[in-house]
């Protein structure tokens, strides 16, 4: 009976050190990330690992997505209730939407006026709604013209282009040289990575989404984005294979040798540029995608993301440490070439530019003019009708005009906002 | 006894049915709170609505290309499976692969083969010169869902044939002894012997298939995720866009609600032509 006792007093004892132990560790974030352009995987997971050793007691389980089932996922886990996630990433074009639904935190109050200052100006219009902050900006990102200057130069071509006009005038000098069939490669598969480029476009010819609630995409410098995008299709310039392609599949072109010109995200410079990641490894260069050289200079979308906490988070607090210490200016210049930092300060920094000078100079120019996709709330539903209606245009179903106006009649007549 | 089974079956079966039934009145945010009652609404939107319309066109398409593909190659690997030659066990057993295989990753790997830059069906093609240049087979419409079709018959033509397989081997050999020295050539015994002896284990093919065809959601999801231009959009597809991208719950059990109608008036018909025969036979 003794000897019971005693391994009864001690089981307690250690159960009770257990418990103590376990309350010095309890807190576990939750956080969803994407699988896809800007940082790698690897990056994610040595920024955590570091941020777990500098604060003892939290641990972050994190999870990573593809970008098209990233929206879902956040609104699945918030219609399920509590036991979500802490900390998600978000597109810059949810949070209308997740502000209306109360998926994400206002954390306008936690942030000082000079951390907002420090920051890109354009870079917070990413995270917030209403005058109010969801989150911080991360992934400052838009996409750049990226070209092969052995394939230029092949073809006796000594600048990038400068108009979107000059890029079908090269791409046609290069095709004609047999130097590649299909010259230019863009992500038009049906997702939103065609409607990127297409506003990229649209900004460039001087378009505009809505005026005053009205569509206005179906005129002027929208219509003729799509018309530039069939007209580049049509004459074999844009690579057929183009719209079932994603970012992914336009590195893998490009990075093969198979196209000379591609738009792409920041993250294709560097992975372009790697030996072990492509075989045009040292003839990849980068510029801001044109503009149209009477309404623009230069053109670029806002693709930015941002980090922010969800409603259902029990541990706001921790989180927060969290998304301030993953969008630090140390951290973002220790891994900043897949992603470029949110810091203005580090656009002048040796460091970061480095071996990317000509990503540093052409973000300099982009960033400033990066276009907005237009801020509604049911943005997915907008988005998956001009998807259809762009593609039916590219695919000659509907003439652009035709395609245009029915995502706008159907704007209208569902009253979208 | 009965009470605790049906418990559980109306729990885990009735429940959602009938939430959903409910859902579909009403004007009903995933993540509001707030529901407005709008009647048929919902069930009227969607026979106004072309992305509807549309969806319910491919849904058919997709079914009555793969299944009518599946039945056909089935049967016809069935028949070839039946006779005795060497060999025969290593290509019965080959027949599970593809439907061991889940539906993703059959998919993914359809995706290559499909590849337009490093595809196999591109390199195929052109070194046998039936194609002069690689062409998109996923990124342009009609050709998209024809691509998809034979991605999914090519791993679901095996059920169709494993279970005629069976259902052959139950045919006597005296009927053809018999029916050979009566004089009767290989077309007439096919059509009157072995198809009246699978026909039970064809409609049971035809209704399984027919079901999970109209259904079919993860091998588009996977393949072209409803692109080019909406082409491959089906009706489980746009169920889930108007729930989990939309967050409009009510449409969407609307529109699911339309699918299960057309899955019931698929097998009321089967169900009349296994009755029928039942009755002639």
């Amino acid at each position: 009976m003794p000897r019971i006792r005693t391994i009864l007093t001690l089981l307690a004892i250690g159960l009770v050190g257990l418990t103590g132990l376990a309350l010095a560790q309890d807190v576990t974030l939750r956080a969803l990330f994407m699988q896809q352009a800007a940082y790698s995987d690897d990056d994610v997971r040595n920024m955590t690992a570091d941020f777990e050793q500098q604060h003892p007691g939290v641990k972050v389980d994190i999870e990573f997505v593809s970008y098209e089932a990233l929206h879902n996922k956040i609104i699945t886990a918030a219609a399920a209730g509590g036991g979500g996630y802490d900390v998600v990433l978000f597109d810059v074009i949810w949070p209308a939407e997740f502000a209306q639904n109360d998926i994400l935190v206002d954390i306008t109050g936690r942030l000082s006026q000079s951390m907002i200052d420090q920051v890109v100006p354009g870079a917070w219009t990413t995270v917030m709604f209403d005058g109010h902050y969801y989150g911080i900006p991360w992934i400052l990102d838009t996409k750049y013209l990226f070209y092969n200057k052995d394939m230029l130069q092949k073809a006796g071509i000594s600048a990038p282009p400068t108009t979107w006009q000059e890029l079908l005038d090269q791409a046609k000098t290069i095709k004609d040289a047999g130097i590649v069939q299909y010259p230019i490669v863009w992500s038009w598969g049906q997702a939103e990575a065609i409607v990127c480029d297409y506003t990229t476009l649209l900004s460039a010819f001087g378009g505009s989404f809505f005026d005053a609630g009205q569509p206005t995409f179906n005129q002027g410098g929208g219509l003729e984005a799509l018309q530039y995008m069939k007209q580049s299709l049509d004459q074999g310039l844009t690579n057929p294979a183009s719209t079932e392609s994603l970012e992914e599949d336009v590195r893998r072109i490009f990075s093969s040798g198979q196209a000379a010109f591609a738009l792409n995200w920041t993250y294709m410079y560097n992975l372009a540029n790697d030996p072990a990641e492509s075989q045009v490894a040292g003839q990849v260069d980068v510029v801001p995608a044109p503009g149209d050289g009477t309404h623009s200079q230069v053109s670029a979308v806002n693709g930015s993301m941002g980090l922010g906490i969800t409603s259902g988070s029990t541990h706001p607090d921790e989180a927060y440490q969290y998304i301030t210490y993953l969008t630090s200016q140390p951290v973002q210049e220790k891994y900043a070439k897949l992603s470029l930092p949110i810091w203005k300060a580090s656009y002048d920094s040796a460091a970061v530019a480095q071996g990317q000078e000509s990503l540093i100079a052409a973000a300099k120019q982009s960033l400033g003019a990066m276009y907005p996709r237009p801020l509604l709330i049911q943005y997915p539903q907008f988005s998956t009708w001009l998807q259809t209606d762009i593609h039916r245009a590219l695919l000659g179903q509907l003439t652009p005009k035709d395609a245009l106006d029915d995502t706008a009649n159907n704007v209208i007549r569902d009253k979208l906002d | 006894m009965l009470l605790p089974a049906l418990t559980v079956v109306a729990g885990v079966v009735g429940y959602p049915f009938l939430r959903t039934l409910y859902l579909g009145f009403f004007k009903a945010p995933l993540l509001g709170k707030t529901r407005t009652f709008v009647g048929l609404g919902n069930y009227l939107q969607a026979f106004e609505r072309p992305e509807f319309r549309a969806a319910v066109g491919h849904t058919l398409a997709f079914t009555v290309g793969s299944i009518g593909l599946e039945l056909i190659l089935g049967v016809a690997v069935a028949l070839f499976l039946d006779r005795a030659f060497v060999g025969r066990r290593i290509l019965r057993a080959l027949l599970i692969l593809p439907l061991a295989l889940p539906t993703v990753v059959n998919a993914v790997m359809w995706r290559w083969i499909y590849n337009p830059e490093y595809g196999a069906l591109n390199a195929l093609l052109t070194q046998t010169h039936l194609l002069p240049d690689y062409r998109s087979w996923l990124g342009a419409p009609g050709i998209a869902m024809a691509m998809i079709v034979v991605a999914d018959v090519w791993k679901n033509f095996t059920l169709v044939a494993l279970l005629v397989l069976a259902a052959l081997q139950t045919i006597p050999v005296e009927l053809h002894d018999a029916a050979r020295v009566d004089g009767a050539g290989g077309v007439q015994r096919l059509r009157y012997i072995t198809l009246p002896g699978i026909r039970p284990a064809l409609l049971v093919a035809l209704v399984l298939r027919t079901v999970e065809a109209l259904k079919v959601f993860d091998i588009i999801y996977v393949m072209t995720r409803g692109g080019p231009a909406s082409s491959t959009k089906t009706l489980s597809f746009l169920v889930y866009e108007e729930a989990f991208s939309f967050l409009q719950l009510g449409s969407a059990a609307a529109y699911a609600f339309l699918t299960v109608a057309l899955i019931l008036v698929f097998v009321a018909v089967y169900i009349r032509l296994l009755q029928s025969r039942g009755v002639a036979g």
